[in-house]
């Protein structure tokens, strides 16, 4: 269901086509299957400590959007890099980072990721090419041009996937920075993960046009509309989309079309929309289901997939765990981190 | 017959070279033509003739040096509409020179009496004389040839070769991979830098003013003095954000302000505020090699003035240090930037009236400097601060706060603050002298707390 922006330059995405007949190895199913459960399984955990009073402030949950971040991570290799706004424990589960780390910095401890010093929205992991985790709607679409333009500088072959909502779309810095990676050709790969609403404001009362892949056409960057419930057209455009940057071509958009099932935050009561418009998603269009579905249909068994939900059960219920017993920082802690020695 | 004067060709020129005359006597000019060219200390810029009429004499030859504005240049036998107007130079900010309007005491550079030697230059040093501009320019050029990861980035930084001509040559030496020109989108660029930065590069990243930087603070704050901190120090971002700060000349309230005490309020940067070349070279310096986010405030009004170096291989003052510009016993004055000239000039002019002043140039904003200002306070007992900036929690208000707890018993008068006048910068030249701080601002500063 891929729609291609046409680029003034000419350049032109070309169109996925709908998964579901694909053939498609058993591994990949249940690699993807696996990555989009602990996602699920996690921040469902994450929701329910934050009721409890054991994650504080801003916890803004993933939960409906497993596919994009785990079919783009699939697109990736390794030294890319990734950065996203503040909905981001999805993309770190995706890009590797230990869930113990993640869900410990949600509980403010010193065995979080950032020592418990970010919380939420601040996470971060060279290691796997992780840039965060930013608070403030937008900056991150500059910052990912600038990883962009320090693979350029380097010409290490490497792409920067720049994820930003479809709020974010509307502002101003997110076109000074399209025009720059044109301007320059930096491989960038812009991810808009539509989820129809930006908090409590829907696509259509925020802006002009809601065809987001179209937003970078007036600097000649092609764009795609996709599936963000299928894992594995996610996966495909991000194909296209790394190949095209990574060649020198410059940056590409992809608009996912995906929901969030929770609220914008934890304290969102949501009457922005109706019950049943979530639960519709849920049942038809739901991206776990979806590859569950596939699964069956290649022939794995019912015990095969329970084996896995147990896995994945376990490990968040280690990182639940780690979370709650891993200290908090000691109060020397609050002077560290701030300056390097010159 | 109407006098051709020397045009102003920015709002800070004073002088120029008349480098070319394009006309000679007895040659007929229409309004429009191009009649000389002269030389600043940033470009070289055609003269177009506003009058017609005949050029009756060249009254400055061609390659006369240090031709101040407003000097009659050559004189025109017009017609009956020759007005008394000088020559309108193709310049966007060309004005009639402004700067003889003011008393001259307000506008001091450089102070009269020899300065301290620097205690970072070691005895002997060879001294070699250079403007702030180039200073600048020289600590860039020579720490790219140092780390291949250093750029510079901004606007008209490479082809046009800086707006203030800071960058001169640089994109000769180093190529447009290394010496960027970016659109005017200061948020963009300005994010591009502080994320290339997050990926291991050292982006200078230049600003035409820092009147412009805010609409890139989001990311000088957010973006890079706070990440180290929230990724439990995973993520460092060496990069200089630099560029002139402050009051130019006669451009008005929004290109004209001193945003120190803005950044200085922020933990996780360094702010530096040079004064002179050496500072300017040195500073700049460290603060590229610095691994922490360094915001870099320079003054338009100060690149065109030379002062002396050292001429040594490799110069770098240390971030966060102060320097006593001036030594004396009766009372401190605390100042940044351009400002240390005001300050030194004052304390040239109390000394005639026998109050001796030690003249604190503060170099570092962030760290700020507190021991060398309160082992000063207590020799002197007197406190005035100087700064560009509006006065409510501004960098003086901080420098007293220090004080007062910390040498509260050594103190023989309330500190005394001198500062911008709390409105917006005015155009009109008779207010913008009345709302900067001035020699006689500091003079009086001193006086009163001198009980004198």
């Amino acid at each position: 269901m891929a729609r291609a922006a046409k680029a003034s330059d000419g350049t032109q995405g070309s169109n996925s086509t709908p998964s579901v007949n694909r053939n498609t190895s058993k591994d990949d199913l249940l690699k993807y299957y696996r990555e989009m459960l602990l996602i699920r399984r996690f921040e469902e955990r994450a929701g329910q400590l934050y009721g409890m009073g054991l994650i504080g402030g801003f916890c803004h949950l993933y939960i409906g959007q497993e596919a994009v971040a785990v079919g783009m991570e699939a697109a990736s290799i390794d030294g890319d890099q990734v950065i996203t706004g503040y909905r981001d424990h999805g993309h770190m589960l995706a890009a590797g980072m230990d869930p113990k780390e993640v869900m410990a910095e949600l509980t403010g401890r010193i065995g979080g990721s950032s020592k418990g010093k970010g919380g939420s929205m601040h996470m971060f992991d060279i290691e796997t090419g992780f840039f965060g985790g930013h608070g403030i709607v937008g900056a991150q679409v500059s910052l990912g041009t600038g990883l962009a333009f320090a693979d350029f500088y380097k010409q290490n072959g490497n792409v920067s996937y720049t994820y930003f909502g479809d709020g974010a779309a509307n502002q101003g810095q997110v076109y000074e920075s399209f025009n720059m990676a044109k301007l320059w050709k930096l491989p960038v790969v812009y991810v808009i993960e539509n989820n129809e609403y930006a908090m409590g404001t829907s696509l259509a009362r925020a802006s002009a046009t809601t065809e987001l892949y179209m937003r970078g056409a007036s600097f000649g960057i092609p764009g795609e509309q996709v599936d963000g419930m299928d894992v594995f057209a996610v996966y495909e455009a991000g194909l296209r989309a790394s190949e095209h940057a990574r060649s020198g071509n410059g940056p590409y958009i992809l608009e996912m079309k995906t929901y969030r099932y929770r609220g914008h935050s934890m304290s969102d009561p949501a009457k922005y929309r109706t019950k049943e418009e979530v639960d519709d998603v849920k049942k038809n269009r739901d991206p776990i289901d979806h590859i569950k579905t596939m699964i069956e249909q290649a022939g794995v068994t019912e015990d095969e997939l329970k084996v896995i939900d147990n896995e994945i059960k376990a490990i968040v219920l280690e990182a639940v765990e780690f979370a709650q017993t891993s200290p908090e920082p000691d109060p020397s802690e609050l002077y560290t981190d701030v300056y390097l020695e010159a | 017959m109407t006098d051709i004067l020397m045009p102003a060709l920015s709002p800070t020129m004073e002088e120029g070279t008349l480098s070319k005359w394009l006309v000679k006597a007895g040659d007929t000019v229409s309004a429009g033509d191009v009649i000389a060219e002269i030389e600043t200390d940033k470009a070289t810029m055609e003269v177009e003739a506003v009058d017609e009429g005949q050029i009756e004499e060249i009254l400055i030859e061609a390659g006369t040096e240090g031709v101040k504005v407003n000097t009659p240049i050559a004189r025109l036998a017009g017609g009956d509409n020759a007005a008394k107007a000088p020559a309108k130079a193709d310049a966007p900010a060309a004005q009639p020179a402004v700067v003889a309007d003011k008393p001259t005491e307000t506008t001091p550079e450089a102070p009269a009496k020899p300065e301290l030697r620097d205690p970072e230059f070691p005895e002997g040093t060879p001294m070699v004389k250079i403007t702030v501009r180039d200073a600048l320019r020289d600590a860039m050029a020579e720490e790219m040839r140092r780390d291949e990861k250093v750029f510079l980035m901004g606007e008209e930084v490479a082809q046009y070769q800086g707006a203030y001509k800071v960058s001169r040559g640089l994109l000769e030496e180093f190529g447009d991979r290394r010496v960027i020109d970016t659109p005017i989108t200061e948020m963009g660029f300005a994010g591009v830098g502080a994320g290339a930065a997050m990926a291991g590069l050292k982006p200078i990243i230049e600003f035409m003013t820092f009147n412009f930087a805010m609409q890139a603070i989001d990311h000088i704050l957010n973006s890079s003095a706070k990440t180290l901190y929230m990724s439990g120090g995973q993520i460092k971002s060496s990069i200089v954000y630099r560029g002139p700060n402050g009051a130019a000349a006669r451009v008005g309230a929004q290109h004209s302000q001193d945003y120190s005490a803005w950044y200085a309020n922020v933990p996780g940067l360094k702010v530096v505020a040079p004064y002179d070349a050496a500072d300017a070279k040195g500073l700049l310096k460290a603060a590229i090699r610095d691994p922490n986010p360094v915001v870099f405030l320079e003054h338009e009004m100060m690149y065109g003035l030379e002062f002396e170096i050292p001429d040594v291989e490799d110069f770098v003052l240390p971030i966060g240090k102060a320097k006593i510009q001036r030594e004396g016993k009766d009372v401190t004055i605390v100042a940044h930037s351009r400002m240390v000239g005001f300050a030194l000039k004052a304390a040239d002019q109390l000394a005639a009236e026998g109050i001796d002043a030690e003249v604190v140039n503060l170099r570092t904003l962030r760290p700020l400097d507190t021991d060398t200002v309160i082992a000063s306070v207590k020799k002197t007992n007197r406190l005035v601060t100087v700064e560009e900036g509006w006065g409510p929690c501004g960098v003086g208000a901080e420098i007293a706060a220090r004080v007062t707890a910390d040498a509260f018993d050594d103190l023989d008068a309330p500190p005394a603050r001198v500062h911008q006048e709390d409105v917006p910068m005015p155009y009109a030249a008779n207010l913008e002298a009345l709302t900067v701080p001035s020699v006689e601002k500091i003079i009086a500063a001193v006086k009163q707390v001198s009980y004198k």
